[in-house]
């Protein structure tokens, strides 16, 4: 773990030294010009009348930095599984970027208005498209679905989808092309199964004998996960695990124009940083990625490249710190963390405030992030909730040590020799916890100095992503635990209704001993009016009331400093200048709308 | 001979036994999920990851896993990927050819560069041709094989645009097209396995020539009247090349590992690049089985070059 870390951190500096000494040799391109993100596909106007068609293209070329490993999503460890078994499996209906559904395989989104969602939420009905066939011929019906119901919930299939399905009570089928799926209470998130990145549907007939332990271990269900038979507008012809995955085009694919291209290879391996020069410069593949790569590279390829262009697309993403509530001094023992120990100054709103004060978020988002991210004062940047840089951020949480160190003093926190403040005997000192990864360790630092300049000591630590943010439970190093006073990562909710993703910071919901570490809030913040919020949203069905109270959610975990949101973060794909028809959506798949992808020459 | 054999084997038991556990703890005391990936995504959240964590008999202690693992692999199975959910095997399988014909191409490769460099260096020492050698020999094996791929994925593949730096692995060769293509992304990894390999290889060649060059038996041999091609060539290089043999050999189990820098870089599909991949994903049945079968492959080459000790050196003699 530790040696990739390393190798990562030498590969880096190989490339570094690598373009010093061949830049150099050569005659060096001159200051990198700012780079200006592409939007995604604006066809210019002689390429209007260009209409592609079935099979019209060659090959379509795809890479991900992370290789895919296994086609059947229910199966997956990654999203790179999610997406490269896109192209062949597919959900009932998909989310585009603007949060709306997309039918795919049925014939319309019900609706309250249309009759498909029961007035009293119980129930929800789908109405399957009537010529829909799979890769291999056969119809496509309503048993598929519940089949996919009854293949995910058994837990020795180890399906990653079951959340999905939580709170179904029963699916009946009363003929082959409806689906209704009953709920255990009335359920407002009705469109959570079967739809977007996590309900895709498999086939009976494929995987009827690989319910359970035989999932993985009968030789019949292994080859099946590796060669899934689809809706989708592409099917595999070779597949290596954790390498390359070549498809080529459906036939029975339901729209006759579609898709463009007659094979696809989607590659994976290597690193971020080559994969960015690959669409953006050298043109090896059409797609890249997550271009997770330092600003100043990721601008000055795409400014040089030639060859591609940056395609950034919003996600609910932010990189945010979390305070811990409780106490984690080792010396504690078995009551290191847990409830009844209270943080000896993290629980003081004063220093929980100045600490955010400190923060220059602008800094951050531009120096370290540049395109991939942007400074935000809340978790809800993104639209529907807030537009633009001036609604998310603005003068909102503008960075003021002068203030932050005014707070201080005024709640009697009074520096010492060594310039650290302390009250009563206690020291700002705070252990300060993120994953590794250059970017995390240069905020680290950043964040450091300005804290050290209000007088918190700050001790820097980071562990490998594999184990930051792992779960198991003899793991001390993991978010769960955080045995640290502040840690630092990214999430955001995988949907448009953001509730149950806030609602996870719950004061039921501390991580503890007792729950081996594992409940979402691992702040272990106590806040009663959150609690009470979350519980009147878990209610409602008025999906006006449920956007206010997202927002009063967001407001009081910025105005309590439980979590200090510092940049939004939008993905970072890379496509070559040539292709068009993509159109990414954070909350689906970045694979979602491939039969609609084409190329112009 | 024979005996010594047995007796070898049998002592490799208990050696192949005591690596294996000493692995399976590492990695289990290690910290680690394979579906760690999913941590920052909501709509797979810690009650599922730890469902199938359970399913897959992570959660058991490390010493009941240990004997699950050792009691299915004397009945032959080699468990299955969590990644991949295929049996180990098959993903080894997949990825050998890929690492034998680059990592085994460029071995080969330097083997034969080696041996004809380090002769003439040190039937010549500090010739001009010497100390180019040495020059580049020491370049070789000082540049780590991270840094040289990349300088040269920056020249030849971003500057000049002559070779691609993605191993495209789908290729099938069939035709004298994609036989050149194949070539073409072939060059760049085997050049910089070989230029570190033969970096080695061609300072022992030549240490151990200019050991043996002074001898009495050379000067014998010379005074004979013999001719200095035979000289060098049946006496010389013959005994100078007792110690590079055994080197040589012990080196063989490395390619099995592959190169997991080399493969990473240039994103072949070999073995190194399973095993590093693997092991940050904690995908343990696919490590203990590379590490594992490395372990066996390198007692194998051990007693080999023991072996081979005896027949190259009549003065060696096992009982």
């Amino acid at each position: 773990m530790h040696r990739n870390a390393m190798r990562r951190t030498f590969a880096r500096l190989g490339w570094l030294l690598a373009a010093v000494l061949v830049l150099a040799a050569c005659g060096a391109p001159t200051a990198p010009a700012p780079a200006a993100p592409a939007q995604p596909a604006a066809p210019a106007e002689a390429e209007a009348e260009f209409v592609p068609t079935r099979g019209g293209g060659d090959l379509l070329r795809i890479l991900y930095w992370q290789a895919p490993t296994i086609l059947n999503t229910h199966l997956a460890v990654g999203t790179k599984d999610f997406d490269a078994s896109r192209l062949i499996l597919e959900p009932l209906a998909a989310i585009d970027a603007d949060g709306n559904l997309v039918p795919l395989l049925v014939e319309e989104i019900p609706t309250l208005e249309n009759g498909g969602v029961a007035e009293d939420l119980s129930s929800i009905t789908w109405k399957l498209r009537r010529d829909i066939k799979w890769s291999d011929g056969t119809d496509f019906t309503a048993a598929d679905v519940v089949f996919t119901y009854e293949y995910c919930i058994n837990p020795a299939t180890t399906c990653v989808n079951t959340a999905t399905f939580q709170g179904i009570a029963s699916i009946e089928t009363p003929d082959d092309y409806t689906v209704k799926i009953i709920w255990e209470n009335p359920n407002a998130n009705y469109y959570k199964a079967f739809t977007s990145t996590n309900g895709r549907i498999l086939q009976k007939a494929q995987f009827a004998d690989c319910i359970g332990e035989a999932a993985s271990t009968a030789e019949a269900c292994q080859a099946a996960n590796l060669a899934p038979i689809g809706t989708g507008p592409y099917k595999v012809v070779e597949f290596k695990p954790g390498d390359v995955v070549l498809y080529e085009i459906n036939e029975f694919y339901r729209d006759p124009d579609k898709p463009f291209f007659k094979q696809v290879q989607f590659k994976g391996g290597g690193d971020a940083p080559s994969a960015a020069r690959a669409v953006l410069q050298t043109g090896d593949t059409d797609w890249a990625w997550n271009l997770q790569v330092e600003a100043s590279v990721l601008t000055q390829l795409a400014a040089q490249g030639g060859a591609g262009q940056l395609v950034i697309y919003n996600v609910a993403n932010v990189e945010r710190l979390l305070i811990n509530f409780t106490n984690p001094d080792p010396a504690l023992g078995d009551e290191r963390a847990q409830l009844s120990q209270p943080h000896p100054f993290l629980t003081d709103h004063a220093v929980r405030k100045a600490l955010a004060l400190a923060i220059d978020r602008a800094a951050i988002a531009e120096q370290l992030y540049g395109p991939a991210g942007s400074p935000t004062c809340y978790l809800l940047w993104y639209p529907p909730f807030r537009s633009g840089i001036d609604e998310y951020f603005g003068d909102d949480c503008p960075q003021d040590i002068a203030e932050a160190n005014r707070i201080l003093d005024e709640a009697g926190w009074v520096r010492g020799a060594d310039g650290v403040r302390a009250k009563d005997g206690v020291r700002l000192s705070v252990l300060f916890q993120t994953s590794t990864n250059t970017l995390r360790q240069k905020t680290q630092e950043l964040i450091k100095q300005w804290w050290e300049e209000i007088g918190v000591e700050t001790e820097l630590k980071n562990v490998d992503a594999g184990v930051f943010f792992g779960s198991d439970a003899g793991n001390p190093d993991n978010i769960g635990h955080f045995f640290a006073d502040i840690q630092m990562y990214t999430t955001g909710a995988a949907e448009l209704n953001p509730i149950s993703h806030l609602c996870q910071y719950t004061s039921d919901q501390a991580s503890q001993r007792e729950n081996e570490w594992r409940s979402p809030n691992n702040m272990r913040w106590q806040n009663p009016e959150f609690d009470a919020l979350c519980e009147e949203a878990l209610q409602t069905t008025d999906t006006n009331r449920i956007f206010e109270i997202a927002m009063a959610l967001d407001g009081l975990i910025v105005s309590d400093y439980a979590m200090i949101p510092l940049v939004g973060r939008p993905r970072v794909a890379g496509a070559s200048l040539q292709l068009r028809g993509y159109s990414p959506s954070g909350w689906d798949s970045e694979m979602w709308d491939v039969a609609n992808w084409y190329k112009v020459d | 001979m024979g005996l010594f054999i047995l007796r070898r084997l049998i002592i490799s038991v208990p050696t192949l036994l005591g690596i294996s556990l000493v692995i399976y703890m590492v990695l289990a005391l290690a910290p680690g999920d394979p579906l760690a990936q999913f941590a920052a995504d909501p709509s797979v959240p810690v009650e599922v990851r730890e469902n199938i964590r359970q399913a897959l008999g992570l959660n058991d202690p490390w010493y009941i896993r240990y004997f699950k693992w050792l009691s299915a692999l004397l009945r032959g199975d080699w468990g299955f990927s969590f990644a991949s959910r295929v049996p180990v095997l098959d993903l080894i399988g997949q990825r050998l050819p890929q690492t034998l014909q680059v990592l085994g191409l460029a071995y080969l490769l330097s083997i034969c560069l080696a041996i004809p460099i380090g002769v003439l260096s040190a039937l010549r020492p500090y010739s001009l041709f010497d100390n180019i050698a040495t020059t580049f020999a020491f370049i070789g094996f000082s540049l780590p094989t991270f840094f040289t791929g990349l300088v040269l994925i920056l020249i030849f593949s971003v500057n000049l645009r002559w070779l691609p730096f993605i191993y495209d692995s789908t290729l099938t060769v069939n035709s004298w097209e994609t036989f050149i293509r194949q070539i073409r992304q072939m060059i760049m990894p085997i050049t910089v396995l070989a230029l570190f390999q033969t970096g080695t290889l061609t300072r022992f060649v030549r240490a151990s020539m200019l050991d043996n060059l002074p001898a009495d038996y050379v000067r014998t041999a010379r005074s004979k009247g013999l001719n200095e091609r035979a000289v060098v060539l049946r006496h010389v290089l013959r005994n100078s090349l007792i110690p590079v043999v055994t080197l040589i050999a012990l080196g063989v189990p490395t390619i099995f590992t592959g190169a997991i820098v080399t493969e990473q870089i240039f994103r072949i599909n070999g073995i190194g690049e399973l095993l590093i991949r693997s092991i940050q994903n904690s995908d343990t049945p696919v490590i203990m089985a590379i590490t594992f079968i490395f372990a066996v492959l390198v007692v194998i080459a051990n007693l080999l070059a023991d072996v081979i000790y005896g027949l190259l050196d009549p003065r060696i003699r096992y009982s």
